[in-house]
């Protein structure tokens, strides 16, 4: 009964979020949307909290307490000029958070003996899961630190300009070789791996890092959109990890309408995504050389 | 390939409504016009902030005694909780403004 109550309050929950952000690109109808979208938050949490045999609920009420507290604070006492750097703040949490329970899951493979059992037995929905861990941890902890970054560009604490450095392409690519190599060696299952997952978030971290680096302050708001696409991507991969509708659809919903975002205010800038992103890479120039690239490219 | 098939074959009423939602996703958002650019990409932010739920979960399946697990959960769900309620507020301030602007 309980289960059935929580899962449709989660249908509920997503219909709102497709609701919310319909709402949301209009003007006179965004406040509602906006409203509308925490609405379905907010009933999506409470019906979590009824899930059969969760424990620590005066732990987590508390964290939530805390959390609510600090996060409504921070969002009063922003100033109107530093929004897109708070928002990249709050993007690099819910990255951080994805990161975190991927660690958190993986503790827990290689820490009860029960898991490992599940874990080490090769079908293709232990893969499949497996799988979604590692996005979840990759991606995460890129969203997580290239958020940061960008939000030390747009406040000043990180060089603006776009920081260049010899053979940047190469290293870039490298690193993401070098982690797609480790996530597909991990995929032998064998115990005794547990330190080469810790290495790979590592190495997602120094990545966002990389990634955001060569790419200039006025182009951050377009870099901001995508890791907001990211983070939406990496609360997919948590729901396949729980067979939680709830997260699938709402991730699923903030990838596609983050990464179309990002294409529009790229647009908008009359500029292609690739020469936001890697024009940094093939001028020497800054973002007036890029424009010549190929503005028609989107 | 054959595991690959039948990875497919396993899960494809996943399959369908994943791919159904990123055409929601896409055509949810429109023509957005511009200015409206900035708090969208916020409060789809504060959406991605959905994670909150597998923090509650995976806390929530903690046993109290493992201390670090507890202290990853706890980190979990406070940073999906700022992510969340951070985000939301932070867009219902930006619209705010924007109405005001209008009006003015």
């Amino acid at each position: 009964m309980i289960t059935q109550i929580i899962d449709i309050s989660y249908l509920i929950a997503v219909v709102l979020f497709v609701l919310g952000i319909k709402n949301m690109s209009h003007p006179d109808t965004a406040r509602k949307g906006n409203l509308l979208a925490a609405g379905g938050m907010g009933l999506a949490m409470l019906a979590t909290f009824f899930t059969p045999g969760l424990q620590n609920i005066l732990i987590i009420l508390f964290a939530i307490v805390l959390g609510s507290v600090i996060g409504y604070y921070m969002s009063r006492k922003v100033a109107m000029t530093a929004m897109p750097q708070m928002v990249s703040f709050f993007n690099g949490m819910g990255g951080a958070a994805a990161a975190l329970i991927a660690i958190a899951e993986v503790y827990g493979i290689f820490h009860s003996p029960d898991a490992q059992l599940t874990f080490m037995s090769n079908t293709s929905t232990a893969y499949f899961y497996f799988g979604a861990l590692l996005v979840s941890l990759v991606i995460g902890a890129i969203s997580f630190s290239g958020s940061i970054i960008a939000m030390g560009k747009l406040q000043g604490f990180v060089s603006g300009a776009s920081v260049k450095w010899p053979m940047q392409k190469v290293t870039n690519n490298g690193l993401l070789l070098v982690i797609a190599f480790l996530c597909v060696w991990l995929f032998q299952m064998e115990s005794g791996q547990e330190p080469l997952i810790y290495i790979i978030c590592l190495l997602g971290l120094v990545f966002g890092v990389l990634f955001v680096m060569p790419i200039g302050g006025a182009d951050m708001p377009v870099v901001i959109s995508l890791l907001n696409a990211f983070t939406g991507l990496t609360a997919a991969t948590t729901g396949m990890l729980f067979d939680n509708k709830v997260m699938l659809m709402g991730g699923v919903l903030v990838g596609a309408a983050g990464l179309l975002l990002t294409l529009l205010m790229c647009k908008a800038m009359n500029r292609s995504l690739s020469a936001v992103l890697f024009g940094a890479f093939n001028t020497a120039g800054g973002a007036a050389s890029d424009r010549d690239i190929d503005p028609t490219h989107v | 390939m054959e595991q690959l098939l039948s990875l497919i074959h396993e899960n494809l009423q996943l399959i369908y409504v994943l791919i159904l939602a990123v055409f929601v996703g896409i055509e949810v958002m429109g023509k957005v016009p511009q200015v409206l650019h900035t708090p969208l990409m916020s409060g789809s932010n504060a959406l991605s902030g959905v994670v909150i739920i597998g923090s509650i979960l995976v806390m929530g399946k903690t046993a109290p005694d493992n201390y670090l697990a507890l202290v990853l959960g706890f980190m979990a769900v406070l940073l999906a909780t700022l992510n969340v309620v951070g985000g939301f507020a932070v867009t219902d301030r930006m619209l705010d403004m924007f109405r005001k602007k209008k009006k003015g």
